[in-house]
């Protein structure tokens, strides 16, 4: 254990669902404007987890007007109200760097077939 | 409660929280106090004013010292450290008072005062940033020399205060105007935004940050 875990602890959050690289997930965002806050969504496909506890953080990568789209948060973050998974995926790296290249019909991941 | 405040403890380590409005902040965990005041200077006796705070568990207390701590009432510790205030100050702290991590609140601003990792003889481009010679072009055993350190026949000397290589680091830092994120006496634990100086396990003093005394801390961000 490392010492600074028990400062961890009430920060890190267990409502989450166990999502992977590759998943298509739809991350419920809060969004404070002024006064008001709202639920933005962001849906995409998992292209990268890294880190551990607190600080380990996703990307989420769309492609929005044929413009592609990555956006980063710490799995942990309180801004972060709910997470869906939308499609699992079936892939066979860590980093899904590679779709970054690709576009159309090669930017698709497998889906997961659960048993 | 006094203005100048301080507290000794003991870097935990690094880690990060979010605040409220879902920002990661980065901070520094130390264990701080309990610290107990064991000697009050005042101008009478010492010419000075300060308090001393002492803090930690004695490993071994030699016969003078354990007389020092005897005539406070304080059990002997490991570490004694003096603290300056003002003279109106000094009522807020009789011999034997405790202090805990709850001096501090949270958003208050102090700076830490620590002794930084020794990283012993070190070249110039270490400890002060020189850029080194050319990589190649004919550079032979001199990649990471300092180059030129003076002119010639005049002065025939180096100037004072030249900068070259030798011991880097282990001397006594002090990081100023750092933000308290969070403060646990329960647990005697200080949560300091961003970093502080000195290894794991060593002894940093917190004190209420000298460059905003009567000044309003709320100002800083």
């Amino acid at each position: 254990m490392n010492p600074t875990d028990l400062v961890e602890r009430p920060y890190l959050r267990d409502d989450l669902p166990d999502f992977r690289v590759g998943d298509r997930i739809k991350v419920h965002v809060r969004v404070v404007e002024g006064e008001r806050e709202r639920i933005q969504l962001f849906e995409g496909i998992t292209i990268r987890r890294r880190g551990s506890k607190l600080s380990e953080t996703f990307t989420v990568r769309k492609v929005s007007f044929g413009i592609g789209v990555e956006r980063t948060f710490p799995v942990h973050s309180p801004m972060i109200s709910r997470i869906e998974i939308a499609a699992p995926g079936q892939v066979r790296r860590a980093k899904l760097y590679y779709l970054r290249d690709r576009v159309g019909k090669k930017a698709k991941v497998k889906e997961r077939r659960t048993v | 409660m006094a203005e100048t405040k301080g507290i000794l403890g003991r870097k935990v380590g690094m880690t990060q929280v979010f605040e409220d409005s879902g920002r990661a902040v980065p901070v520094t965990v130390v264990q701080a106090g309990p610290c107990f005041v064991t000697q009050v200077k005042t101008p009478e006796t010492d010419g000075y004013t300060a308090v001393q705070l002492a803090y930690g568990v004695a490993r071994r207390t030699t016969k003078p010292l354990a007389g020092h701590y005897a005539k406070s009432g304080v059990e002997p510790a490991r570490h004694l450290v003096e603290m300056r205030v003002d003279d109106d100050e000094l009522e807020d702290y009789p011999v034997g008072t405790e202090i805990k991590a709850d001096v501090f609140e949270v958003g208050d601003v102090v700076d830490v005062i620590g002794v930084t990792k020794g990283k012993g003889f070190a070249g110039v481009m270490k400890r002060h940033n020189f850029a080194g010679l050319s990589a190649t072009h004919g550079t032979q055993r001199k990649h990471r020399s300092p180059g030129a350190i003076g002119a010639c026949a005049t002065p025939s000397r180096v100037f004072k205060g030249m900068r070259m290589a030798g011991h880097l680091g282990h001397r006594r830092v002090t990081t100023l105007n750092l933000k308290v994120i969070k403060a646990d006496a329960g647990r005697n634990l200080l949560l300091i935004r961003g970093a502080v100086p000195g290894p794991r396990n060593g002894l940093v003093m917190i004190r209420s940050a000298v460059r905003l005394r009567g000044r309003a801390q709320q100002r800083t961000g």
